[in-house]
Formats: structure tokens, sequence, C-alpha cells
């Protein structure tokens, strides 16, 4: 069971991947398919590994990130 | 209250400050100095807020923003000083934002002089900035005419949401008369628009804001706008007309060329000529149903101006070519005087000019 | 589970109209979280520039005004002179503040006018379309400086913390930078004691906060980020200018 939590608001992320830049833990990508809006949005490859520490929430310009955790 | 021998300009200042404004914005220039001046000394006083400002530009902005945060508002300037607070005229005619503007015009263009004049009435009266506005111009003859239509201005301000200017030559600033200062008539009304922080309370946020990016919401805007100038255009038309019903000329002034006018009408009386005045109050509207009521028989219309002609050209919106018009000007500061335009007026009756 | 981060309640659920990985999202991210964080949100004015930010008026929960280009200190002034007890807040790129506008932000610092002003550099005019600002870097290309800024034709980059350090009326004067989580925690805590030298009446404060534009630098998002680093902050040194007691 993960210890963290992640909820993203897809529709408004602009796939500018400064949360996939800074992650620490590198479980963020991309997805493949797109928004409404034409972007490619975030999404986490391994909620396991997130250690809950915000920096992806801390960075990203549209505020589209939620972090919580145990 | 009882008279006062008052400076046109100190009259202009205790009217704003009886009405209610409680801050002024402003920036030194003659021949309006006794205005802010007497805002410095006196609206501590009154518990209100005196500021000068580091430029015209800056002045216009901090109006913008206290008439936006809900307050009764002024600024005075002079010509070239107005010139700089175009661009916040037309952005609080965009945002909706009530103020009281006062010109105390001189000589230009350019920097000019600083003797008194009246060339600025295309600023003043076609809304000087950029966009499609116009907004109320009152242009007072006397000092208590001053004080009355400033009380009055900031009413308007308020109705309206519009900003309102005061066309007061430098003569009138500068020339003192009795004068009795009116407490404000009408309560303030409430600004529910008003960006004063109470959103949390509001459960929405204000925003006071002159860009409308979309299409159809610019033009939503302009049509407001305009709807309002229609309904102040229909209540708001003010003027003298002595005379001109049966008059073989009709002399047009505002301002204090209006009372060298006066003089004329009187000396013309004398000598068994008939002459009649028209002189606009409101020069925004500009009173077109005044030229109604003139003789139909009247041998021309001559508008008298310290300029080179620029009310000439709304009287002759006013007439649409129902009589000839004819010009007297003064220009560089230069007076209006009476027989000068008496000797004009009669060369003009006698068909010689 | 707990709250580790989410929006700040000071911001509105409009999505930002910023370009992809444009640092001005973070900024206003940290303005919005200090109004609420210092409990002076309910009583909140913010003045929003003309430039990228000109649509900040929708985003910022609180009461806003949009200037005109450059006016938003002296649009303040007013706004607060009418309600002293409001917390007001100017937010402004270096087109508006650092070239138009500098008059009117000399001025409020000078006056001392207690408000807070978030400058925002990004060394460029981004809401036009990529044109020279006065923060622009020697040798840096812009629209209308196809060839790189010339030092000798239009001088060397305006240091603006630095000269509105040199006002009594500035009580509080740091640049910050957005380039890494760890500057991004530190230009939070900047924003912070601005707003602090307002709330307890010291007087005037500014940040200057560093930040990208992808779009007009022609950079990835995580790409600007490090021409910021290697470019922006060797000119821009990061540091407090001034503080109060």
């Amino acid at each position: 069971m993960a210890k963290a939590k992640l909820t993203f608001d897809t529709e408004k992320c602009k796939g500018c991947e400064l949360c996939v830049t800074f992650c620490p833990k590198k479980i963020l990508v991309l997805d493949s398919e797109t928004n409404a809006k034409g972007y490619y949005p975030v999404t986490v490859t391994d909620i396991d590994e997130c250690i809950a520490c915000g920096t992806c929430a801390i960075m990203c310009p549209d505020s589209i990130i939620t972090v919580e955790k145990e | 209250m009882a008279k006062k021998l008052m400076k046109g300009n100190e009259a202009l200042a205790a009217a704003a400050i009886a009405a209610g404004a409680t801050h002024f914005f402003g920036y030194p220039i003659t021949p309006q100095s006794e205005l802010i001046e007497y805002m410095a000394r006196e609206m501590p006083k009154a518990g209100g807020c005196f500021l000068q400002a580091e430029s015209e530009v800056a002045a216009s902005y901090m109006v913008y923003g206290a008439g936006g945060a809900g307050a009764r508002v002024i600024t005075s300037t002079s010509s070239p000083g107005l010139a700089l607070k175009q661009e916040g005229l037309t952005y609080m005619v965009a945002a909706q934002i009530p103020a009281v503007v006062i010109n105390v015009s001189r000589g230009g263009p350019g920097l000019g002089n600083i003797l008194p004049q009246q060339s600025d009435y295309f600023m003043c009266t076609r809304g000087g900035g950029n966009g499609d506005y116009y907004h109320p111009c009152f242009a007072p003859a006397s000092v208590q005419e001053c004080a009355d239509l400033v009380t009055e201005a900031f009413d308007i301000a308020d109705k309206y949401r519009m900003p309102v200017l005061i066309l007061a030559d430098g003569l009138i600033g500068q020339m003192m008369e009795p004068v009795e200062i009116k407490e404000a008539t009408e309560k303030p009304i409430d600004k529910p628009w008003a960006a004063d922080g109470g959103h949390v309370k509001r459960g929405e946020h204000n925003r006071i804001n002159a860009m409308i990016l979309p299409a159809d919401g610019l033009e939503e805007l302009n049509h407001v706008i305009q709807a309002k100038l229609k309904d102040y255009s229909e209540n708001y038309v003010r003027y003298e007309a002595i005379d001109v019903e049966d008059a073989d000329i009709v002399l047009v002034a505002y301002g204090t060329p209006s009372r060298a006018c006066k003089n004329v009408l009187k000396k013309a009386k004398e000598e068994g000529l008939k002459f009649g005045l028209i002189r606009p109050i409101s020069l925004y509207p500009f009173p077109k149903e005044a030229f109604d009521k003139i003789n139909p028989n009247c041998k021309a219309i001559i508008s008298v101006e310290q300029s080179c002609g620029q009310m000439i050209e709304d009287i002759r919106l006013s007439v649409l070519g129902k009589f000839p018009i004819k010009f007297f000007g003064r220009t560089g500061g230069n007076p209006i005087i009476p027989d000068a335009v008496y000797s004009y007026a009669k060369e003009v009756l006698g068909g010689k000019a | 589970m707990a709250v580790v981060y989410k929006k700040s309640p000071a911001l509105t659920d409009a999505p930002l109209s910023f370009c992809p990985g444009c640092t001005h999202g973070i900024i206003h991210k940290l303005v919005a979280e200090n109004l609420v964080e210092l409990g002076v949100f309910d009583r909140a004015v913010g003045v929003a520039p003309v430039g990228c930010a000109a649509l900040s008026d929708y985003f910022f929960a609180c009461d806003m005004y949009v200037a005109a280009h450059g006016r938003a200190p002296a649009v303040a002034t007013g706004q607060k002179r009418v309600h002293p007890d409001n917390f007001v807040f100017t937010y402004q790129g270096d087109g508006d503040l650092a070239s138009i506008g500098t008059a009117e932000v000399v001025h409020a610092a000078h006056r001392g006018e207690k408000i807070s002003t978030i400058f925002v550099n990004n060394a460029i005019y981004g809401m036009t379309g990529g044109q020279m600002a006065p923060t622009t870097l020697v040798g840096q290309k812009a629209s209308t400086a196809p060839y790189g800024r010339s030092e000798e034709h239009c001088g060397k980059p305006i240091r603006i913390a630095e000269m509105i350090a040199t006002i009594e009326g500035a009580k509080f004067v740091e640049r910050v930078s957005t380039d890494t989580p760890a500057n991004v925690r530190k230009a939070k805590k900047a924003i912070r004691r601005a707003f602090e030298c307002q709330i307890q009446g010291k007087g005037y404060a500014l940040v200057e906060v560093l930040s990208t534009c992808p779009t007009n630098w022609g950079y990835t998002p995580a790409g600007a980020m490090t021409w910021l680093q290697e470019n922006m902050i060797p000119y821009y040194p990061l540091g407090n200018f001034k503080d109060f007691e």
C-alpha cells in the first residue's frame, strides 16, 4: 500500500515537465493520451516510490498537483 | 454657509471638500497652484488625504486607485498636465471609475505659457485619450459656478461611474468673487463594485479593469459606456441663453469670454442693436437645443473663444447650415475685450466681415 | 491522509494564461500562499500590470485592479490611501516596472508606501512576443535586438533591486529565483518577509524574482531554468539588499 497520494488536475496540466524534471524519485512522466487542451498531462509511474516530498507540486506553475501522505 | 471672497481655484477646492471628497492627488502646475495648495492645507483638517504625486501621470493613477477603492477623489491640473492625465482618463472611463478632474487651462500648444486660454476645448470635450468615449465636461463662468459645478460633478461621477471634467480657464482660477460653498446635497451612494478588500464577505472578488480581450466583451463595454453617455446627455445639458429669440447677432461663448460678451450685449442694447448670447455651461454634451431658440432671421452667429476656434465646430454641428457662422478669437493668452468683439459683430451685421 | 501540498485558496479556479513551464505560475502560488499563511488574504487587494500578468485579476481570488502599463504602484498608492487597513501588493514584470514604470516604482518606494511589490524579471517582453527589455542581457537576442543586445547601443541591463535598495523609504529588498525547488522555497520566504514589512507598517518592500520565459527565450521549460542559472544569476546576484529590524 502506497504511503503517498498524488492527485493531478489533468485538464489544467500543460505538460511542461517541470515536475518530471525535479522529482527526486523520477517517478513522473507525461501520459501518452492528451487532455482536452491537447497537452500530454503528467502521470505517476510508481506511486509506491513516492516520498510525498511535495517538490513536484511546488514546482508546478499551474498548481495542478495535490500531495498527500499517511 | 455665508459668502466668502475666494479665488476660483480655492472655490473649486473648497467645494470638493464640502462635497465629501476625501482624497486629492495632484502635481504642481500654474495657474492651478492655489487649488493644490488649498487642498494641501485644508484636506488634512477635514480628515482627508492630500498627496502630491511625482507626475500628472502618477496622479491620475492614484485617482484610478482611490476611485476604484470607492472614495470620492479629485485631481486638478492645467493644460499640459491634462494632456498627461489623458491616459488615466481613458482608463477610468473603461474601468468605470468615478472621479472629478479639474483643468484650469492655460496657453498652448506645447508648454505654451501660463496665461488664460481656451485651447483645450477639443481635449476636454472629445475624450482626449484613446478609444471611443466622451466624458461630462462643464465650464464655469464665475467663482460661484465653479463651486456649484464641483458639487454636482461628484454626484454625476458616482451616478454614472465616470470621470467628470471641469474646464475652468486660468482667469476664473485666479479671480476673486464672493462665493457660497454649499454642503453636499446627495448622500454618498453605495459602491458594491469597489476594490476594498471585501471579497471574502462579498463571496466574489471585484476586478477594476480597463482591458477586455474578447471582441464581444469589449463591444458590450462600449455599449454600456455609450448608454451611460446617452442618459447623461439627455439629463445634464446646461446653458444660459439671453435674448436669442429676436437677436440679429448671437454670440456664443463659455467661461470668462462669456462675461465680456454680456458687456457687448449691454452696449448693443444701448445702441439699439439686437444681440443675443448662448453660454454653454455643459460643453459635453454641447447644448444643441439652445440654437433652436434663435430668431430664424438672425444674421449670424459668432463664436467668441480664447483660442483659434474649437467650439465653433460644435456650433456648426448644432446649426447645420441654418445661419452663417463667424469667429472672433484671441490666442496666446490675450484677453477677449468687449469693444473688440462689439466692433467685429457690427462689421458682421453690416456685411463687412 | 495529511495534505502535503494543495492549490492555495487565494487562487481562483481559472486556468492560468501563462505558457507551459513559465514560472509566473510558481510566483503566483508563492504570493497566494503567503497571503493565506500570514492571515491577510481576507483584506488583500492586488494590482496587476500590463504584460503577461495582465490577466492576474482573474487568477488571484482577492479584489484586484489591472493598472495601465507601469502604473501599478500609483494605483496601489491610491487604493492604500483610501483603505490603510487593506493589504496591498503590486505584481509587475520587467517591461512594466523597469521600463515604462520606473518613475512610479521609485516614488512609491521613496514615499515609503506601505505596499509590497513582486517584480518578475525574465529579461524580456513576454506578452508582446519577445522584445528587448531594460533587463535583457548583453548579447541576448530579442525580436527588437535580433543581433543580440549591444552594450554600446543600449547600455547594460538595469538592476532594479540594487537601485530600489538605495531609496530610504524601501525597507525590504531581496532578489530571489525560481530555478530550483530550494530557490523557490527561498523566494517564498522572501515574499513572506516583504509582506511582513507591510503588515508591521515598516514601509515599502520589493522582491525581484528571476523568472523564465521558455517561449521567447526558445528553450524547454527545464532548459530555460538552466539558462537562467548560467546567464541571469551571474548578472543579477541573488540575496538580500535591505531588511528591517
